[in-house]
């Protein structure tokens, strides 16, 4: 199970970081990530899309990814190379696009607490278990409702429904 | 049950549902617009979707980026376009005949009492004014939508807000929600339902209740609603043939949190940047420069809230220093307003009109405020960077507030200019 952990430097933010912030409307004429990852969340840290590296990971307060439905949002952060997000807790527009997509997502608040900006850190998605490399210090973050891990085990809804509608089509086929 | 409980339980074949149960709920609308759609088609296509379930259960408008500010916003709408013709969708709006979607939709009598409405932007929770369960969500869960007509929900706790009163003069829905999430927090009613209920909203007219249910999402919510009622009832008689299911919540209904309102003590407000929770009391910010009034976008743009302009503005011209945008949301507005003199009355005193879009609301197009520029907007976010420059600053308030600070070019309570 650990071969798809993740490893990165941490980028650390404050509470209620809005899907403004990490990619203004100003953007999302385009829905294609590199079109959208140098843009990532350049309204609250300019610095931010040209320091961050692939594997990277964000680490913030509450009500991450408040605001509006453009999944443009966590497209722009997994195309910046961010490879996951852990928070006191989502928004639950973003929650649900960050499951659809992808983009692993973690509410770990004691995590939030013990890790600072800058700080390495060791993340495995499947277990939820958050190891800080910089100073002592592992938690494990909340597990995801059965009905989500059973979304995200497949690989995401876009699958559950191609399942469904392979049925679908095949039923129409042998009537 | 809720009345959330009640909506998502009919819609799941089920006799009962509690907070917490995953379903899968059928769907009696999916709206999309130019901003979200193309995303979605490419998903459809992606999963092997070849047509949509229902067409006449989609609708797609273009309202954010048009009339087309460049040509990447022309582009996303050509792909809309182009996908309503391939599917026979018949609820396709134009440019001309379109408007901003949450006050179209209820206008083309598309949502009714007692639906189940997802749509791809997050004020979609507007249509609970009506007594629909109805949320936002993003563009891959609309593509799902489209292809099963069904859609996974976790069931709601539901958060209960008792309002009574009577509003003082010049204060209204606008102001009564932005008290609501100040209370509550930006994210006090996260993933749960908001049931507006009390003698202050058994009063409230349907603009009025779109205003107050459009902003929920900003305490973090997944939907506002209403129960439907009489007022209900007298709007929907414009659609003979649509019948609604009029639901309400049971007695013995189970809420999260109860909070009580009396709107008597409610002075006008004004949310200070960068959080529409950042409530203030007008005094405290009054004599605040303003470059820019916005009266308009899903929260603000309706009928009501122009004459309330009109009456706050008098035959006053809007101050030298200020740009006033006026954006009715639907073309039906713009006509009602018309017979009324509203726009003739707008443009004497100074003020310009736009077509309806979302344009200076998330930032777009149609008033985008430079560096250091001040905004008083009556729309529903003031993030930073949201309506412009990342240095600009929106205030949010309703149209009383912002006719008066058009006015005078300072925040400007508008009791006393009246």
């Amino acid at each position: 199970m650990s071969n798809n952990k993740l490893n990165g430097k941490v980028f650390k933010y404050g509470d209620s970081i809005d899907t403004d912030v990490i990619i203004p409307a100003r953007y999302c004429t385009s829905f294609h990530a590199e079109d959208l990852a140098p843009h990532c969340l350049e309204d609250l840290d300019v610095t931010f899309a040209s320091r961050v590296k692939s594997g990277d990971v964000i680490v913030a307060g509450h009500n991450f990814g408040c605001g509006s439905s453009r999944e443009n949002a966590p497209i722009a952060i997994r195309g910046a190379g961010a490879s996951c997000v852990i928070a006191r807790s989502f928004a639950r527009i973003f929650y649900r696009n960050s499951i659809n997509i992808g983009l692993p997502i973690l509410i770990a608040p004691d995590a939030v607490d013990g890790i600072e900006d800058g700080d390495q850190v060791e993340v495995d998605p499947t277990t939820g278990i958050i190891h800080n490399l910089t100073k002592p210090g592992e938690w494990q973050a909340d597990p995801f409702p059965e009905d989500i891990e059973k979304i995200i085990k497949i690989g995401g809804l876009v699958n559950y429904v191609k399942e469904r509608l392979a049925q679908v089509y095949d039923e129409a086929v042998e009537t | 049950m809720t009345l959330a409980e009640k909506i998502l339980a009919l819609h799941s074949n089920r006799d009962s549902v509690k907070p917490g149960d995953m379903i899968m709920a059928k769907l009696d609308m999916i709206l999309g617009t130019d901003v979200t759609v193309a995303l979605s088609v490419e998903v459809f296509r992606n999963m092997g979707a070849e047509k949509v379930f229902d067409p006449d259960k989609i609708a797609l408008v273009n309202d954010h980026f048009v009339p087309a500010k460049d040509v990447k916003a022309a582009t996303l709408s050509k792909i809309m376009r182009e996908f309503a013709h391939e599917q026979n969708i018949p609820n396709y709006f134009e440019v001309g005949r379109s408007g901003i979607c949450h006050s179209l939709l209820p206008d083309k009598g598309l949502v009714k009492p007692g639906d189940l409405v997802v749509g791809a932007d997050s004020h979609t929770c507007t249509y609970g004014a009506l007594g629909a369960f109805s949320t936002g969500i993003g563009s891959t869960d609309m593509a799902c939508s489209w292809a099963l007509g069904e859609l996974w929900f976790r069931v709601p706790e539901t958060t209960k807000v008792v309002i009574e009163g009577e509003f003082q003069p010049y204060v209204g829905p606008k102001d009564l929600i932005m008290y609501i999430i100040n209370k509550l927090g930006v994210e006090g009613a996260r993933y749960q339902a908001i049931e507006f209920t009390g003698g202050t909203i058994e009063r409230m007219s349907i603009d009025g209740r779109i205003t107050v249910c459009n902003m929920a999402i900003e305490a973090g919510a997944k939907t506002g609603l209403i129960a439907p009622d009489d007022t209900t009832r007298a709007f929907m008689k414009k659609f003979p043939d649509i019948e609604g299911v009029y639901l309400k919540s049971d007695p013995d209904a189970v809420y999260s949190q109860v909070l009580n309102v009396d709107v008597s003590g409610i002075e006008p407000l004004v949310a200070e940047p960068y959080l529409p929770s950042n409530t203030r009391s007008i005094n405290e910010l009054t004599g605040v420069k303003v470059n820019q009034v916005v009266i308009g976008s899903c929260t603000n743009g309706r009928l009501e809230d122009f004459r309330a302009t009109a009456e706050i503005m008098g035959d006053n011209e809007v101050h030298p220093d200020v740009r006033l945008i006026i954006i009715p949301a639907t073309p039906g507005i713009i006509r009602e307003m018309l017979a009324e003199g509203l726009v003739d009355k707008f443009i004497k005193a100074g003020a310009i009109l736009s077509p309806p879009t979302c344009g200076p609301c998330i930032g777009g197009h149609m008033g985008i405020l430079a560096k250091d520029e001040v905004g008083l907007f009556t729309t529903n976010r003031n993030f930073r960077g949201r309506n412009g420059h990342p240095e600009s600053k929106v205030y949010l308030a309703g149209p009383q507030v912002a006719a008066a600070t058009a006015l005078t070019g300072r925040i400007t309570d508008p009791r006393e200019v009246v």
